[in-house]
């Protein structure tokens, strides 16, 4: 039976981990490598990279990043962040990543999506989807530019035209509940799910191990959730996470 | 140890050639009959098309290659779509020969099974179900899951041949194939963490052994 996968994301800054990480077992808490191995030593199932680098320099040493941790890590990995071309997708693929994501750039210019997985299978494409619930709209609809800018798309439609484009899965984050620690967007997530044959992985809101469960579970059956602060502040660790979902009868790893 | 891992452009390799090194062996990555030659096993690694990887093989003569390493004995192992290309025939985009290897024929999940419709691709970790080990494999690893992303998978496999399997809403997809000294692995070692490391690690020392 295929498991369900728990997901830590690192943000990258100009090769370095953001977000002051707090782990008394790690020499350098700012080193993505040794993050990558101390999540994979708890049982992550893959890691995602999102590189917030805004310089040029920035970007290269994310590459440098990617070929390190392909040269020590097991696990597959995701590097999302400033891929806007097909050049940008060869770059980090061929330094060792098992799979690209793409958002803003994707939204403008949904081509993109295609190139890369006519040239490395959809199952290299990962479409990154920012989406907030709208009132006057009465569904989730998308933003690019990390939630600032509203586009026309409504996440179910976006995420279906993605998938007509070539995606292998997309990485759903609800901006209503990122940061909240409340929970997963479960609504969000069913209705994202239900609507593409690929897999979903749901992200935003994770505060206990409970909401892994949630979202997760049979009702809303992500095939994946993601988190970040709350296994970077140790609130909770992958371990945990997994122990939780196994009592309850969820199949992890 | 010299592993030789075939290059005939499809997909990447890095990651394989890293968790080779890892164990200890010496790598090359080349289409090259004369330093493949040179090696103690092969390896065919291989994300994309099957039809793509079929022509991209023949174009090189590689697909001959193969073909006489196998009825030398020489110790092969494909991976993913590597794998299948040890197979008779692949219905992916077009029906297309395989190297033959191994009996049977690789088709696309269908979405659906018994009424219940499921994911393709098959992505993520799943437990591997034992059916018979071949004389390289010991039964010594604790952790049973590994990591598969494919949508298209091995049918008709015979059962002497069939190492082992994951079950996938009820469909048998074959995760590890063995014949003589040929080798399929539908998932990726380099990427299942634990069991992966161990499947190679068991893998070169049935190498060695011959």
């Amino acid at each position: 039976m295929l498991t369900k996968r728990i997901i830590p994301c690192l943000d990258v800054k100009e090769g370095r981990v953001v977000k002051g990480i707090q782990f008394v077992a790690i020499r350098d808490a700012g080193d993505p490598v040794e993050l990558a191995k101390f999540y994979d030593e708890q049982g992550a199932d893959e890691l995602v990279f999102l590189d917030i680098s805004a310089s040029h320099e920035g970007r290269e040493t994310m590459v440098d990043v990617v070929r390190q941790t392909a040269s020590t890590l097991a696990i597959p990995f995701t590097v999302g962040g400033g891929i806007r071309t097909l050049d940008d997708m060869k770059r980090i693929l061929r330094a060792g990543a098992d799979k690209v994501s793409v958002n803003t750039s994707a939204l403008e210019r949904p081509a993109l999506i295609q190139e890369g997985s006519e040239f490395f299978g959809t199952q290299c494409i990962v479409v990154a989807i920012d989406a907030r619930y709208s009132e006057e709209d009465g569904t989730w609809m998308v933003y690019t530019h990390g939630g600032r800018n509203k586009t026309t798309w409504s996440a179910v439609d976006w995420a279906k035209e993605a998938v007509r484009l070539g995606a292998g899965e997309i990485l759903l984050t609800s901006m209503n509940q990122d940061g909240e620690k409340s929970g997963f967007d479960l609504a969000l997530t069913k209705a994202v799910r239900e609507a593409v044959t690929i897999p979903v992985i749901a992200s935003g809101g994770a505060g206990h191990a409970e909401h892994f469960y949630e979202v997760l579970a049979e009702e809303v059956d992500a095939d994946a959730a993601l988190a970040a602060s709350i296994f970077h502040y140790k609130e909770t660790s992958v371990a945990q996470v997994k122990e939780y979902l196994r009592e309850k009868g969820v199949a992890v790893r | 140890m010299k592993i030789g891992v075939i290059d005939y452009g499809m997909g990447n390799l890095f990651s394989v050639e890293q968790a080779l090194k890892r164990l200890g062996c010496e790598v090359v990555v080349t289409a090259h009959e004369q330093v493949l030659d040179a090696t103690d096993a092969l390896l065919l690694p291989g994300v994309g098309a099957f039809p793509d990887a079929r022509k991209r093989l023949a174009e090189k003569k590689l697909d001959c290659y193969l073909q006489k390493a196998q009825s030398e004995n020489r110790p092969l192992l494909g991976i993913c779509l590597g794998m299948q290309l040890l197979f008779e025939q692949s219905d992916e985009v077009t029906p297309t020969k395989g190297l033959g290897f191994f009996k049977g024929r690789i088709k696309r999940f269908s979405g659906m099974n018994e009424g219940q419709s499921y994911r393709v691709p098959h992505m993520g970790w799943n437990e591997l179900i034992m059916m018979h080990r071949p004389t390289w494999l010991k039964n010594g690893a604790s952790a049973k899951h590994v990591y598969f992303v494919h949508s298209f998978y091995a049918t008709d496999v015979e059962d002497s041949e069939l190492v082992a399997y994951a079950d996938y809403y009820g469909i048998k997809v074959p995760g590890i194939v063995s014949n003589g000294s040929v080798t399929g692995m539908q998932f990726h070692p380099e990427k299942s963490g634990e069991l992966g490391v161990y499947l190679l690690e068991q893998w070169l020392k049935g190498v060695k052994a011959c």
